[in-house]
């Protein structure tokens, strides 16, 4: 609720502003157009409306410092209603009316994915700071004179994936002596290239899978999956969650489920989700491309602070790069010197970007995955926190770690002689 | 084990359901109204539960009792805004008013889902149990929280029963959804009978709201569901029947049960809309129903 009545704050702060720039700077003739951004998100879903906070934050920022080569960056801001033809008709209304320079787009990978012929038709750079689809760097791949508009401005699938595996086999392996596990994860587009590759490097990481579970993001009742999952006996639950969150988690801890669950799960990476679950999230394991104190480069502490001064929450993971984006999109424009749309593709393709959560680089056209985020260290990684007290614990990798693992009194581990 | 598991979830979800679909039920039985804002008012107090345990440190015990509180303000406004203007408008024809109120309270509805995700997000919220902790019951490991929910819609139901069969507002309830017209002759005023009737359904459906928070969660997502499966309970069990919606509850709660356990979670509601369908075909007035 906070963040929607704090959502006014932006646009106060941006009227004072232009009310403080028309006063003391009128040796200009007249203000330089201002580089409009736009900005289509979910803004009624956890998951997306950090990025409309996130894009109007980073935006503040830049403009407080004196816009990018003398102009200002302008956000305007879209609901999508996480509905795919609301995204595409505030698209069409970003380019033909109000004639943004790019736009950044949804956490949602069914609406990218519907987004991305648009940038082709209208010549109009999409990033998206949220989606994961492997199938959005794929079509750029596979057809780059057409969809080299659109940039995955987040980790891919398969990479999410792979960082779930590295994790379990560090610590869920290592150091807890798992050797089993069950795969749940929601269906939608963006867990079917998650489930192949978690299918395929789990067991390559020591834990084998027992049963592999796609459920309905509108289930509501997750006894039965928790009764299927249990009758498996498996060490843990890797989780591919984000559209649904709150309530397998609540009850989870309310039926105490004795099996740990660790992998993705979206809105456990912002910390109205302990709110939200009444601290039911305590034990959970989630891989996030950030956490709000660790510094995986100088900007990420002073983001995640900035951004929970604001909004009174922390950023969900799509907040970081949202943020990102609106930086590298300012960039591109001034090392264009225009907002020629081929020309920002261009320059899009040169980012060098130490962003809020690592070095923002795109994969090239001859890479598997063009236009996608640079996994791997020097780049992009993930780290692994678990949600302790109402705090995000980061325990992965060991070389940032700031805790212990902790699991509620209903989790059984396995023994250590058992697994030699 | 698998059984049992089957029987003790399908009873808590199924006693939710009845009351639920409870009051849902009385209103057309007495007045003839289908209240499709139905889901929205239950959402309601699960969300005020949710915001004044958690937001306003008011713990779970006040939060919940004041989604209750919060859940019959909601009827009651409902009531006023929507359902009685139509009912006493001049412009509108007299056998056209079940139409108007019923699309008047659809729209209530879909402001009301639409108000709660802008506000509160789309996100579902749960309240903390009143109590918390799970029993094992012949290896079943089943939360307090359920059998507490199984136990409070019972109460209720009973109550209800009570105050329709022994008390002279209740009386007069029934004698309304048989003939308000002979009501009406023996002086009884119809419009206190209602406020009655919705003030009952804002208590039921603001109770049902707080303990499915507890239970499974709610939020502004699943506002059009509660309401379709409230209405096909109803139908289902025959429209204005209470007994019917209560063997219908149970119906609908075991087939979806056993759907989740024994065939896929993701194909739940799909055996119960199909036995709506064949009940409808075959026996259009419902399980019980009169007319």
């Amino acid at each position: 609720m906070s963040q929607r009545f704090l959502a006014g704050a932006p646009f106060a702060a941006l009227l004072g502003l232009a009310a403080g720039t028309a006063l003391v700077a009128p040796a200009w003739a007249a203000d330089p157009e201002p580089i409009r951004i736009g900005v289509i998100a979910e803004n009624q879903a956890i998951g997306g409306v950090a990025i409309t906070n996130a894009a109007h934050l980073a935006a503040d920022e830049l403009n407080a410092k004196g816009g990018v080569g003398g102009r200002k960056i302008e956000i305007i801001e879209y609901d999508d209603h996480s509905s795919s033809a609301d995204a595409v008709r505030a698209f069409q209304r970003a380019v033909n009316q109000d004639h943004v320079a790019a736009v950044i787009a949804s956490y949602i990978s069914e609406v990218v994915l519907a987004l991305e012929p648009w940038a082709a038709r209208l010549k109009t750079p999409l990033i998206t700071p949220g989606a994961a689809s492997n199938e959005i760097s794929r079509a750029v791949h596979d057809d780059y004179a057409r969809n080299k508009y659109t940039f995955h401005g987040y980790l891919t699938s398969s990479f999410l994936a792979q960082a779930v595996c590295d994790f379990s086999h560090d610590i869920l392996v290592g150091k807890l002596h798992m050797t089993s596990t069950v795969v749940m994860s929601e269906d939608a587009a963006w867990t079917t290239p998650l489930d192949d590759t978690s299918l395929q490097c789990l067991p390559e990481a020591g834990l084998k899978v027992l049963d592999h579970i796609r459920f309905s993001p509108d289930t509501t009742d997750f006894t039965p999956l928790f009764n299927q999952i249990e009758a498996k006996h498996p060490d843990v639950i890797t989780t591919g969650i984000s559209h649904v969150g709150v309530q397998p988690t609540v009850q989870w801890a309310s039926q105490q489920v004795p099996i740990p669950m660790a992998g993705i799960s979206s809105q456990a990476t912002t910390t109205s989700f302990w709110r939200d679950t009444n601290g039911a999230a305590q034990g959970v394991l989630v891989d996030e491309n950030a956490a709000p104190d660790v510094a995986v480069t100088p900007k990420t502490i002073p983001f995640a602070t900035a951004y929970a001064k604001r909004f009174g929450i922390t950023p969900g993971y799509a907040g970081y790069s949202a943020a990102d984006d609106v930086n590298i999109i300012a960039e591109a424009v001034q090392r264009a010197g225009s907002t020629d749309a081929d020309k920002l593709v261009e320059e899009l393709e040169k980012t060098d970007y130490v962003g809020t959560y690592g070095k923002v680089a795109f994969y090239g056209r001859n890479d598997q995955y063009t236009h996608a985020l640079k996994y791997g260290p020097g780049y992009i990684t993930t780290l692994v926190v678990q949600w302790q007290d109402g705090k995000q614990v980061t325990l992965w990798p060991e070389n940032i770690a700031n805790g212990k693992l902790t699991f509620p009194s209903f989790i059984k581990l396995p023994q250590p002689h058992a697994a030699q | 084990m698998l059984a049992l598991q089957i029987l003790i979830d399908g009873f808590a979800i199924s006693a939710l359901y009845g009351l639920g679909a409870i009051g849902f039920t009385l209103i057309f039985g007495v007045s003839g109204v289908l209240n499709l804002s139905h889901g929205g008012i239950m959402v309601i107090a699960a969300i005020a539960a949710w915001a004044i345990a958690g937001d306003l440190h008011a713990g779970t015990y006040i939060g919940s009792a004041a989604g209750v509180l919060i859940g019959l303000i909601a009827a009651l406004v409902t009531y006023g805004l929507v359902v009685r203007p139509i009912q006493r408008s001049r412009a509108i024809p007299r056998d056209e008013t079940e139409i108007f109120v019923l699309t008047g309270t659809l729209l209530w509805g879909i402001m009301i889902q639409e108000a709660v995700a802008y506000f509160f997000t789309d996100n579902p919220v749960t309240v903390v149990p009143l109590i918390s902790g799970v029993a094992t019951i012949g290896g079943v490991r089943v939360p307090y929280n359920e059998i507490m929910i199984a136990a409070i819609c019972w109460s209720v139901i009973g109550l209800l029963w009570l105050l329709v069969n022994r008390t002279r507002a209740g009386r007069a309830l029934l004698a309304a959804s048989i003939n308000p017209r002979g009501l009406t002759l023996l002086g009884f005023e119809l419009s206190s009978i209602y406020l009655l009737v919705w003030t009952i359904y804002g208590v039921l459906a603001g109770l049902a709201g707080v303990l499915l928070a507890t239970f499974l969660g709610a939020g502004s997502a699943n506002i059009g569901q509660l309401t379709a499966s409230a209405f096909s309970i109803v139908v289902l069990g025959g429209l204005g029947s209470v007994s019917g919606s209560l063997l219908a509850a149970y119906v609908v709660g075991y087939l979806e049960t056993l759907t989740a356990y024994l065939v896929a979670p993701t194909l739940r509601t799909i055996p119960s809309l199909l036995l709506l369908v064949i009940v409808v075909y075959l026996r259009p007035q419902g399980l019980l129903g009169r007319r």
